[in-house]
């Protein structure tokens, strides 16, 4: 199974805050290295996917937790 | 037997040769087009706080995303990255005034609608603090971080008397109309804002 690198916790932060949070993230990062991003800011939903499209990372998980917030695992693919 | 045969290897040779004068003559072709990268280039030209946020949204998110990245600014646009603190610009009247009407930098940039002498922006920037949204200096200090090209127009700064010391650091050099649109020609997005 494979093991989450790191969490990057984004709860509050509105656009593009989590997306470049993500992105500082994945330049610290190994390719292959899975990442949980943790938010709630509702656009992530759609811009977590188009983030990873463009950017040529896997988006693995997407889900919606109990409390309302979203999580999401990306693995560094570029 | 033997006469069709060589029949159709005549053919096939016939057909391959052709194939491939085809396809050289569609290589030509696809050498003059233009190659667009991914990329997005954003001409700056509106100065106003609704105009610079998109902005700067947009080209920190392009940088963060792994494309390239940059944005052009000129004529209302170049108020937005003059530093906080210069206050006059220019060597006459009129660009002295004009420096007067448009305080510099993004910080001081005002709302098209709704700007009720800075009260508008200041709702603006409480609302954004709420939410977390970073402002527009805070997005072009994190765009020169994540390497967004961040160019300025040479003739605008010609027009408006502002100076390479009156701008914020971080900039490349100030570019012309030609080098704009060699930007945004390889871009697969490009914008005016």
């Amino acid at each position: 199974m494979d093991v989450i690198t790191r969490t990057v916790d984004v709860k509050g932060q509105s656009c593009p805050g989590p997306l470049v949070a993500l992105a500082r993230a994945l330049k610290e990062a190994h390719t292959g290295d899975l990442f949980e991003l943790l938010a709630t800011d509702p656009g992530s939903r759609s811009d977590v996917p188009s983030w990873a499209e463009i950017s040529g990372n896997e988006l693995l998980e997407a889900e919606v937790l109990d409390d309302g917030s979203f999580r999401y695992v990306i693995r560094r693919v570029v | 037997m033997s006469t069709t045969a060589t029949t159709e290897t005549e053919l096939e040779t016939t057909s391959l040769a052709d194939l491939l004068q085809r396809v050289e003559v569609l290589e030509a072709e696809q050498a003059k087009q233009i190659k667009k990268k991914n990329k997005l280039t954003i001409i700056a030209w509106g100065g106003n706080l609704d105009q610079i946020w998109p902005t700067t949204i947009l080209a920190t998110t392009a940088a963060a995303s792994g494309m390239e990245s940059s944005v052009f600014f000129t004529f209302w646009g170049l108020f937005a990255i003059v530093k906080p603190e210069v206050r006059i610009t220019g060597d006459n009247w009129m660009q002295k005034m004009m420096s007067v009407m448009n305080p510099g930098s993004a910080q001081k940039a005002k709302l098209s609608r709704y700007h009720f002498a800075g009260a508008g922006p200041a709702m603006f920037k409480k609302l954004a603090q709420d939410h977390q949204v970073a402002t527009p200096d805070e997005l072009i200090a994190l765009a020169n971080d994540l390497g967004v090209r961040l160019i300025p127009c040479q003739m605008t700064m010609d027009l408006l008397g502002l100076n390479r010391d009156d701008l914020i650091d971080g900039l490349e050099e100030p570019i012309g109309a030609a080098t704009a649109l060699a930007e945004m020609r390889d871009a697969a997005v490009s914008l005016f804002i």
